[in-house]
Parts: structure tokens; C-alpha cells; sequence
């Protein structure tokens, strides 16, 4: 396949950036997306050219590593991390346009590399059980009904990626914080916590820059990992019930 | 069944040349007594550090997998300092987060047998008795407290209706003790782990460096005292100095360029440590996983693993006839379809273990019958066939039990597996070298610690499915934080500066290296040495290995590492974000590793896990292992560069246990 490249360039976090368009001329419909891309820089460093930078790590869709708006949707036009995303989506003779993630509070680094350490710091204000090492009961001595362990286990499977703010128009991070809320406050281990969680990192996202949910559903639709939306019904849910404790 | 009388003491080792032979080596921490007794009396008399002296003493800890982040999180809690390193930008997103199947624990829930012994009892056979005993009961021991402490945290393992977990059977093991979390088994004890070193970052007693890579360890007066590390945005070389090193920097499957390990899987901070004074032990036990999504072109940059249950209902095949490669499988008539693994093993059939079914795979390769697409001149593939499960079982069920792997592999292929048969082959996945350790993780460099898959110690010569996690998570949160205590204990500690020699020795030689790198400036990029490499070391120090072939490999990478540092071109500045300038460091490092690899390989003359060495294999051309002469751990001593390596042997002493030779026909 012939492909047109028009691609995010910027030096470093200080520096403007611009788009720059490039030519590849023999893609296989085989590639991931990010080989078309090693492909690319390949091609670049034969030429002296400095190559694209891009995050990716696992290229098996679970560290959550990669992420790229492509042609205007976080990780492109299939509902899949960017590493698991094939030429095959696309046809002969297209133009795709590749940007870094779209936020705030992902500020870039270099080109298609972006700094997600504000989603470590809203787990870091309270995204966790306090449980030290070694003083934790036999597991079996606190049941979870089933349904409840699916739930937590639904939301769980978030990979912190990035793409539900990149592709909210406001911005926010709701849906990777409602993940977080959901996994733990399903779970009977959760509970002590619970209010203060989910006051603190509320507090901390908003810190951060993230912007306000308006239920758009544009997180959820471009989610690899399918978190449901309703998970940020239970953040709302929490946030209040929280406030209603005197938190 | 043991060879023996075959290897008469004058002839010469097929390795004669390449190495030197060394003194024996002896693990002074080995406990005695009892088995069941003995990490018990090793905690016990593990010296304490008290608490108002603990946040005087200082650890680092690179890594922030299953190991990595279960240690930082666990000092932490106690009191020390804790600095804590990995490459990605989170800690979140190390590669224990791509672990599928589950994670073993002794727990016995199911009242089917399991006990400590039998955990410990599957985990020395399985790894073909190569591993330390003592170690392997410990690991057994401590599983348990592995899942309540997850449980703990939260980790949604699966459940069943009353509430309580949910436990399945693994890797043909007879008893169901794999905890698992539907697919995503690692992912979900990572973030656990994770969660808990967020935790103490916000309690102010863990700092975390993102984007950073060690590029050395600083030894002052012996002793491990700290790294130099790049910050990979800024390029900045930071001194971080501390009383303790640990180590839990993960494998390095990819010296092979092709495995289903992380883009950033590395070497470095082993080897680094390697060439300071650390043993590397076993480097050559390679775990080859024998159900990855075949490579489809040159392109190819990484392998996808699928799970191994798929092997409970596919039937394995490659056509008889050479010329029906490359015709459409449906077009291929029963009588003229070879069920390998069904006709060599009928006992076990497709279910063989994962260094049989992987070897017998690359065998009909090698004789010109693998399917798929030519890569090269050569097809790498085999069919795991479900028409006859889809017709047995219905599309539906068989839809119920395996969909997401059907999905990720039509995603991946662009090919729909309920109509074609799937090509599988197998790729590296795991390595069971790693840094020799004694029994408290303590490399030969005082102060150095390695853990999870860093180290070498518990998984022998083969690893069993859900086993990597367990050693992980037993290192990092029960393990380590009672050595290091003892270490910790003679504390407090000579302090140390910049200016000392030993730091800016480290940190000249780091930036000297780096600046050869950037000024170079040859005509091949980073990634053709390392393609390059790791065809050389899939091919002759991979499933099959053979005294020429790996002798020819020693020399093919003599030359490339020449090569490379004649003719790579690293482009961009060393003070910015390079990640041309990353994979170079990292590639320098696996050209130096490979070639131990294959001296290792070369020098151990008997077939042993995953390891097939064609010289020793029994009449029907199974794995014969030789344990009169290599019932040891062999480990590396680095002497320079124009040096040979010194072989050092720890001599493997089975007390609770018989050494069987295997068999599954």
C-alpha cells in the first residue's frame, strides 16, 4: 500500500511543533500500525533524519503504553490500543494524520510521546487499599459475592492509556477515575476507604487539569478496554454520598 | 533413566577455548536442616533494623514489575528510604502486566491434594531438576501469603457463586491451584502491587523515577552503593547513591529480537551489574513458548502469545507433502494431513508439555512442511485445526470458551479462525538465567540484590505455567524484605558522595559510552544489528542447539559486535529524548550477553528444559539430561572484555527429593 503521512513533530516540551508529511510507499496490510511506524523512522535514519518519537512497550495491547489520535480518534478507527491496530484498516492511497494524545494535562515530550504522570498521582491520592505487606487475612475469610467481583473485575481491566481524555472534548479523566472508584468500592476490602477515596482524587483530578464530565460517552466508545460509562455514574454516586457523610 | 560413563573426565569440554574454569561456588546463606523448617529459621535469625534507625537506610530498587514494585512498596511500609526506577513512564505498565494464565498457590481450597510439597514437588521436577531446593520450597511456602495479600488489595481474582475463589488446573498439572483473573492475571497483580507503591509515594517514603533507565551500578570498597541512571527526557546523568541496590529489571528474552517480551525488555541492568563482579548464572535456559501468532514479514517486531489451553481442544497438523504448503489447509484431504504431536506422543497427544510440543514444531519447519507465508525463504507455521471441536462441540461453545483469543488472532492475521485453521509457532517468552543469587537474592556483589526474573534461582531449566508470577510477588513482598533487613542491620553505612572515585569512575564511563555511541555514525541503524543478532541466536542457540552451530554463532556475533561498534548510526543528541540512543546502549548489551549465551549453551553438553542440545538425546530423540555431570548452576564470572569468562559451578544437592528422568510418551 502506498500511505501518505502527516505527523505531529516537535522537539521537546518547550519548542512549538508543526505537522510534517511523509511518504511510505510499500506498507503491508500485515503491519501494526506502530511497525508501519518503525518502518517510517527506519526510512529516517537512512536519510540522517531525526526519527518520530512514540511510546509503546507490550505491542500486545495491555500495558497501555502507546496511544495516538489517528485521523482525529484516539488510537484510530477501531476499538483497540494503537498496537493492535493493523494497515489492514486501512486502503491504498490514504492520508492518515497522527497526533499525540490531546490534553492539558498529558503535556508532550517529543513528538507522539506525551506525560501521563498526573494519572500516577490521582491513583497516588488514594487509589489503593491500605493493606500492609504480611498483615492480610486468609483469603478466603472475606466472601465476594460473585456478580460484585465481575463488576470490580469489568472495571479493572482499565490500562490507564489515556485515550477517554484524549478523546473527551473537555478533557476529563472521569472515566479512568470512575474505573478506579468502581474496582475498589465493589469490593468488601474497599470500603474503609471509600469516602476519602474518592474525594481525594476527585480533588486531585480537578488539580491536575482534567476537565469536567458532561456525559458526551466519547471515553467510553473510544475505550480499548470497553470500561463501561456507567462507571462514572458511581463516581458522581460516590462523590455525594461521600459529601453527605461531612467529607 | 541418568547417561552416564558416556563423558570420560579427559575429554575435552565441546566449550574447550572459549572459557576458563573456576573455583566451585557454595551459597554460604543455604540453610540446613529441615526443609520445612528452614526459611522459618532464616527469618529468625534475619538481624532486625529498627525503626527509628530505618529512615536512615536507603534502598533502590530498578524495576517496578511484580518483583519491583512488591519490594519498593514493602521497604517502604517498613521505614526505609526507598528509590524506585523503571524505563516506562509509570510503574503501572511493566511487562508482568502482559502475564495471561494465572498465578500458582498452595492454597489446597479445592481439598484435591495440593500442599506445599506437592507445589514444591511439580515446580523442581518441572524446571528438570536444575533449580535450588531450597529456595523452590521457600517459593512453595510463601504462595500462599501471596493471595491473601492480594486479596487484600483488592486484585478481582475469578470467583465462584458463593463468594469464594475460584481456582483452576495448569500446564497439565493434576491439582487446581492457579488463582487467575480471567485473562489478564498479571495486569491484575500489577496494579495491585502498583496500588501499593502509589500508596507509600504518597506517604512520602517511596520516590518514584520515571523514564529512567540504570546504566551502571556503583561499587565503593566492594559493595553495591548506588546507579547512574539516564533520564530519558532529559538525557541528564543522575548519581543516586543508597546502601542497598536491588535489582528487578526483568528478563532478556529479547537478545532473540523476536519474543513476546515488551519492546524495552532489556539486559542492561544485569549486565551492567554482569561485568561489575555479578555472577550471571544459566544464561542459556530459555523458555520457548510453543503457541505464538507466527511472524508475517520482515517487518515483524514483536510475537503475540496465545494461551496454551487452546492445545485442550485444536488438533496440531502440517500437511505430509511438501508441495501442499501452500495450498489452502481446507483443500487438504485427512489422509494427507500429519497429527504430529497425535502420532509421536499418543499418550499425550497435543498436550505434551511446552518444550516438546515446541520443538516437534520447528522439526516439521525445518523439513520444509510449516505453512503460512514464505518469510525469508522459509514458512514458519503449523495449523491448530478447531473443525473438528467446532463440529464436536458446536461453533457456539467453542465461541464461549476461546472467543477472545479467536478475536486477537483474527485481528492480528486479518484471517477468521473459525473458518481457517490458526498457524501457530513458537517464540521466546521467558528466560530462567538470570544473575546468580544466593538463598537471600544477594548477588556476588555485597549489596546487590536480584530478584523475579532477574535472578536465576527457582525455575531450573523450564518454567511451569503460573509460576513467574508466584516468584515475583514471593521475592518482592515476603522474601526480600527480610534479607535486606539483615543486610540493613549493619547499618549505619560509610556515607559516600559524588566525588568519590568509584561514582565518577561509573558515571565517566556511562557518558564516554554514550558519546561513542552518538559518534559512530556509521550506515546501519540500531535495529538491523539487533534483527541480526537475533537471527543468529534463534537459530543456533534457540530450541535445538548443536556444538557447531553454537560455535558458528560465537563467531557470527564476534563479528557483528565488531560491526556495530565500527558502523551503527545513532542519530540526535544525547542530552533530549532519544530512543534511537536507548536501543543502541541496550543492543551493545545483548551482543555481549549473546555470546555467553551460546559459550553456556556450548559448554553444557546434555538437553535439559526448554534446551535441546542434539548431542545428548535418547534413541527415539527425546531430551536425555545428564545429571553425573551438569547437576549444577553454572555461573559466569566476568573477567574483560578480551578475557574468557570463568565458569563457576554450584553443585545441586537434592535432600528432599529423587531426580527422575522425564517422560511423556
Amino acid at each position: 500500500m502506498r500511505i501518505t503521512l502527516k505527523i505531529w513533530r516537535q522537539a521537546d516540551a518547550a519548542s512549538d511543533g508543526a505537522m510534517h508529511g511523509y511518504q511510505l510507499d510499500e506498507v503491508s496490510e500485515d503491519m501494526s500500525f506502530l511497525e508501519m511506524l518503525d518502518v517510517l523512522n527506519e526510512d529516517l535514519i537512512a536519510r540522517g533524519e531525526d526519527p518520530v518519537a512514540f511510546d509503546s512497550d507490550c505491542r500486545e495491547g495491555i500495558c497501555g503504553m502507546c496511544g495516538l489520535m489517528i485521523n482525529g480518534q484516539a488510537h484510530g478507527p477501531d476499538v483497540t490500543t494503537t498496537c493492535q491496530l493493523h494497515m489492514r484498516s486501512f486502503k491504498d492511497g490514504d492520508e492518515i494524520v497522527i497526533e499525540p494524545w490531546r490534553s492539558n494535562a498529558f503535556p508532550v515530550l517529543k513528538d507522539l510521546v506525551v506525560d501521563r504522570s498526573s494519572f500516577d498521582r490521582v491513583i497516588q491520592a488514594g487509589g489503593f487499599i491500605s493493606v500492609n505487606t504480611g498483615a492480610a487475612p486468609d483469603a478466603h475469610a472475606v466472601p465476594v459475592p460473585k456478580d460484585k467481583a465481575d463488576r470490580a473485575f469489568d472495571a479493572a481491566t482499565c490500562i490507564g492509556c489515556g485515550a477517554c481524555v484524549a478523546a473527551c472534548p473537555n478533557g476529563s479523566a472521569s472515566l479512568f477515575l470512575g474505573a478506579k472508584i468502581t474496582h475498589l468500592g465493589e469490593l468488601p476490602q474497599g470500603q474503609a476507604e471509600r469516602d476519602r477515596r474518592v474525594v481525594n482524587m476527585v480533588g486531585q483530578h480537578d488539580h491536575e487539569g482534567f476537565g469536567g464530565c458532561t456525559n458526551i460517552g466519547e471515553c467510553t466508545s473510544s475505550c480499548p478496554k470497553e470500561i463501561p460509562l456507567d462507571v462514572i455514574s458511581r463516581l458522581n454516586w460516590d462523590l455525594h454520598a461521600a459529601m453527605r457523610h461531612g467529607h | 533413566m541418568t547417561q552416564v560413563d558416556n563423558h570420560p573426565e579427559h575429554e575435552p569440554n565441546d566449550a574447550e577455548g572459549y572459557f576458563v574454569d573456576g573455583s566451585p561456588l557454595i551459597d554460604k546463606k543455604q540453610p540446613t536442616g529441615p526443609i520445612a523448617e528452614r526459611w522459618e529459621n532464616r527469618k529468625f535469625n534475619a538481624r532486625l533494623a529498627a525503626p527509628a534507625n530505618r529512615r536512615n537506610l536507603s534502598v533502590i530498587i530498578v524495576g517496578t514489575g511484580l518483583a519491583g514494585a512488591s519490594a519498593a512498596a514493602t521497604l517502604g511500609e517498613a521505614g526505609y528510604v526507598v528509590k524506585s526506577f523503571c524505563y516506562q513512564d509509570s510503574p503501572r505498565r511493566a511487562h508482568s502486566i502482559a502475564a495471561q494464565g494465572g498465578i500458582n498457590a498452595a492454597k489446597n481450597y479445592k481439598g484435591d491434594g495440593d500442599s506445599v510439597h506437592r507445589l514444591f514437588y511439580d515446580t523442581v521436577k518441572g524446571g528438570d531438576y536444575r533449580s535450588r531446593e531450597s529456595n523452590v520450597y521457600r517459593l512453595a511456602e510463601i504462595s500462599r501469603n501471596i493471595i491473601d495479600q492480594c486479596v487484600a488489595q483488592g486484585v478481582p481474582f475469578a470467583r465462584e457463586y458463593g463468594g469464594l475463589l475460584d481456582n483452576r488446573s495448569f500446564g497439565g498439572v493434576q491439582v487446581s491451584r492457579t488463582f487467575y483473573a480471567r485473562g489478564q492475571t498479571g495486569q491484575q497483580l500489577l496494579i495491585g502491587a502498583y496500588q501499593a507503591l502509589e500508596r507509600q509515594v504518597a506517604a512520602g517514603t517511596v520516590e518514584t523515577f520515571t523514564r529512567h533507565e540504570m546504566l551502571e551500578v556503583i561499587v565503593v570498597d566492594g559493595k553495591a552503593r548506588g546507579i547512574i541512571a539516564r533520564d530519558m527526557v532529559t538525557g541528564e546523568i543522575e548519581t543516586h547513591l543508597a546502601d542497598v541496590v536491588v535489582l528487578a529489571s526483568g528478563g532478556y528474552g529479547n537478545v532473540y529480537f523476536l519474543s513476546t517480551n515488551a519492546m524495552g525488555c532489556n539486559v542492561t541492568a544485569t549486565w551492567r551489574a554482569h561485568r561489575k563482579g555479578a555472577y550471571m548464572a544459566n544464561p542459556c535456559y530459555t523458555q520457548i513458548h510453543p503457541t505464538c501468532i507466527p511472524v508475517s514479514g520482515e517487518h515483524q517486531s514483536k510475537l503475540t502469545l496465545m494461551s496454551e489451553s487452546l492445545r485442550n481442544d485444536g488438533r496440531i497438523w502440517v500437511p505430509k507433502n511438501r508441495e501442499d504448503c501452500d495450498k489452502d489447509p481446507r483443500d487438504i484431504p485427512e489422509e494427507d494431513r500429519d497429527y504430529y504431536l497425535e502420532r509421536i506422543y499418543p499418550a499425550f497427544g497435543n498436550l505434551v508439555p511446552r518444550d516438546i510440543a515446541s520443538r516437534q514444531a520447528k522439526n516439521v519447519c525445518d523439513e520444509g512442511r510449516g505453512v503460512g507465508p514464505l518469510v525469508g525463504d522459509f514458512r514458519r507455521g503449523v495449523y491448530l485445526d478447531f473443525a473438528q471441536a467446532i463440529e464436536r462441540m458446536g461453533k457456539e461453545a467453542v465461541e464461549e470458551k476461546y472467543g477472545n483469543l479467536f478475536d486477537m488472532y483474527a485481528r492480528i492475521t486479518g484471517e477468521d479462525p473459525y473458518a481457517v485453521p490458526m498457524r501457530i509457532y513458537p517464540a521466546v517468552h521467558y528466560v530462567m538465567g538470570g544473575l546468580w543469587v544466593d538463598y537471600d537474592l544477594s548477588s556476588t556483589i555485597p549489596g546487590l540484590f536480584v530478584t523475579g526474573e532477574a535472578n536465576f534461582s527457582d525455575h531450573g531449566a523450564n518454567r511451569l505455567g503460573a509460576s513467574a508470577l508466584m516468584q515475583g510477588l514471593g521475592d518482592g513482598y515476603f522474601v526480600l524484605p527480610n534479607t535486606v533487613r539483615d543486610y540493613l542491620a549493619d547499618g549505619p553505612f560509610e556515607k559516600i558522595d559524588e566525588s568519590h572515585p568509584a561514582v565518577v569512575e561509573a558515571r565517566e564511563s556511562v557518558e564516554s559510552r554514550i558519546n561513542t555511541l552518538l559518534s559512530i555514525n556509521g550506515d546501519r541503524t540500531v535495529d538491523s544489528f539487533h534483527r541480526e543478532l537475533g537471527h543468529i541466536m534463534w537459530e543456533y542457540c534457540g530450541m535445538e542447539r548443536t556444538a557447531e552451530g553454537l560455535r558458528k554463532a560465537i563467531d557470527l556475533i564476534r563479528g557483528l559486535r565488531e560491526e556495530f561498534w565500527r558502523n551503527v548510526k545513532v542519530l540526535g543528541s544525547a542530552e533530549s529524548l532519544n530512543q534511537s540512543l536507548e536501543k543502541a546502549g541496550r543492543v551493545a548489551d545483548f551482543l555481549e550477553l549473546g555470546e555467553l549465551m551460546c559459550i553456556d549453551a556450548l559448554h553444557r553438553k546434555e538437553s535439559c528444559g526448554g534446551h535441546f542440545r542434539a548431542e545428548s538425546q535418547t534413541e527415539d530423540g527425546e531430551a536425555l539430561r545428564n545429571d553425573e555431570e551438569y547437576s549444577y548452576v553454572g555461573a559466569w564470572e566476568f573477567k574483560g572484555d578480551e578475557a574468557q569468562p570463568v565458569l563457576h559451578k554450584e553443585h545441586l544437592v537434592y535432600t528432599a527429593i529423587e531426580m527422575k528422568q522425564r517422560s511423556y510418551k
